[in-house]
């Protein structure tokens, strides 16, 4: 049911962990429904110069966690906020559509660090166009 | 990868190679229809009239109180629906438990929503209901009472015996799913006093696409399927005769091998479940530690999810299945896990494992390690447990 994309990035998920010195971190979903993404970053002149993540979830949950933080990583926040689920799901070779939400997961995941980077930077999210997507949790 | 263990005996069996060989003659050449009169039909019909009395020896009941069905989800139907329908002049009330199977429990669902009453009594912690609720549940309308003889994820064994002495002197039909146990633990309509039983060949290493229910003699029930006069009109179809001559010949193996086989799993399940608890920490085993079916294993692994650590056995070549939602294709755990008080996240990390009759080949100390290493992996990317440890920390 899924692709060798998915199956490569789940058994070996590229930038798991921590950064403990992260200046944009962001985590959505819920254990109750089975999923958490916990997204960290290390923002340098509004590039991402690292990028970590731990996932709890299925085997879709993770690889779209994996494949989300490739497709940032060494990208400045702009080109991070125009990540669309589905450019994580094509990455991956399509999901199955019972899972489709995992890389909607993946790409609030990655707005929401960077929305509370934003909002530590005490920049405002409202004149902030690129972000009309991002901060929708608060 | 270099073996294969599968430990997914919940899900299905094996079809034993013996039980093929039984079958494969009214696959390649009798294809005589059971009711017609010449030869080739009345040979089909013999075979399947021999088989019935041997599914009947098994749960010690009569032949002609034995009909088989195109599955256990059908004879559980059958059970409930024929019954309601039968006898809706008695009432309107129904009892059953919260851990049933689906194949009762959404007929159950079907029925409330056809004005049925249905009163769900909830098993305790350890995964058994307390015959004093089902008790306590009966009403003066109560026309059937369905309580499965063991559970198909947790594997834990109900208190038949004594549900089925409660209802002795009650106007109430008692139905047991018997799917999980037949095979694995002695199964006695006598002894139950239960009026309607199911029952599924592949549980017991015989084929796909047969089951049968036990309707004791007097019992008042409707058709399901109507049509021909097959199975003494109570069930048209023709008769699927290498399906029944497989159960048949499955089912008296099954009950014959019963305390070796069942010894050899006892033995392989109690060292997966004594190493699983004792070496991986934040583990729950799902249901009663003792009343529970000889093959079957469940635990559920905190901070992680259910589905994550299939794949990786897979991988291993370990089959294996779970309760969380990602793998059920719904968006809530097993309703069985739910049902034990677990709470949503320990749910979804949750494993089955169902030894089956090749136990004594299984290398379970393989699966142990594994498991080890996959838990302790998908622990390393889980937000959950990476709170738990520093809150832990915070602590120390």
């Amino acid at each position: 049911m899924y692709t060798d994309k998915v199956m490569d990035h789940f058994s070996n998920p590229r930038n798991v962990g921590e950064i403990k010195d992260a200046n944009a971190i962001g985590e959505v979903g819920n254990a109750k429904c089975g999923d958490i993404m916990k997204i960290y970053m290390k923002i340098e002149d509004d590039i991402i110069k690292d990028i970590k993540f731990k996932t709890f979830g299925c085997g879709a949950a993770i690889a779209t966690s994996s494949m989300a933080t490739e497709l940032v990583k060494g990208k400045s926040i702009n080109e991070a906020l125009d990540l669309t689920n589905k450019a994580v799901a094509e990455a991956l070779g399509g999901l199955p559509a019972v899972k489709m939400h995992c890389s909607v997961l993946a790409e609030e995941a990655i707005k929401e660090a960077i929305c509370n980077y934003l909002k530590d930077k005490g920049v405002d999210i409202e004149s902030f166009s690129k972000c009309d997507n991002c901060c929708r949790g608060n | 990868m270099s073996k294969l263990i599968y430990l997914d005996n919940a899900a299905t069996t094996e079809l034993d190679r013996e039980v093929l060989d039984v079958m494969l003659p009214w696959l390649e050449g009798g294809y005589g229809n059971p009711s017609s009169i010449y030869s080739i039909g009345r040979e089909a019909k013999k075979a399947i009239e021999e088989s019935r009395q041997k599914v009947a020896n098994a749960i010690n009941a009569r032949s002609n109180e034995i009909y088989f069905t195109g599955s256990g989800s059908e004879a559980d139907n059958w059970a409930i629906k024929g019954i309601v329908n039968a006898n809706a002049e008695k009432g309107k009330h129904l009892i059953t438990t919260n851990i049933e199977h689906h194949a009762v429990l959404h007929v159950f669902e079907y029925l409330e929503k056809k004005g049925y009453e249905v009163t769900y009594v909830p098993v305790e912690e350890n995964g058994i209901v307390d015959p004093a609720g089902i008790k306590e549940a009966l009403r003066e309308d109560t026309i059937l009472v369905s309580v499965m003889t063991a559970n198909n994820e947790i594997g834990t064994i109900q208190p038949i015996n004594e549900i089925g002495k409660l209802l002795s002197d009650h106007q109430a039909f008692f139905h047991t799913d018997a799917v999980q146990a037949i095979g694995n633990i002695p199964v006695d309509v006598k002894e139950s006093g239960a009026d309607l039983l199911s029952m599924s060949a592949h549980k017991f290493h015989g084929p796909k696409g047969i089951g049968a229910l036990y309707i004791r003699r007097g019992v008042k029930i409707d058709n399901l399927l109507h049509g021909g006069g097959q199975e003494r009109t109570r069930r048209a179809s023709t008769e699927n005769t290498a399906g029944i001559v497989g159960m048949g010949f499955a089912i008296e193996k099954a009950v014959l091998n019963m305390d070796k086989t069942a010894g050899a799993m006892k033995n392989a399940r109690d060292h997966l479940i004594d190493r699983i608890l004792n070496e991986i920490p934040y583990t729950i085993l799902n249901g009663d530690r003792e009343k529970r079916l000889p093959g079957n294993a469940n635990f559920s692994f905190r901070f992680i999810e259910g589905e994550g650590l299939l794949l990786f056995l897979d991988m291993k070549g370990i089959m294996a299945s779970s309760g969380s939602a990602c793998t059920s294709g719904s968006l809530d755990p097993s309703h069985v896990l739910l049902a034990l008080g677990l709470p949503h996240e320990i749910a979804h990390g949750s494993l089955r494992l169902s030894v089956g009759n090749d136990a004594d080949s299984i290398d379970t100390d393989y699966v142990i390690d594994s498991l080890k290493e996959i838990v302790a992996k998908l622990r390393d990317m889980s937000p959950l447990y990476e709170e738990f440890e520093k809150s832990k920390s915070a602590e120390d």
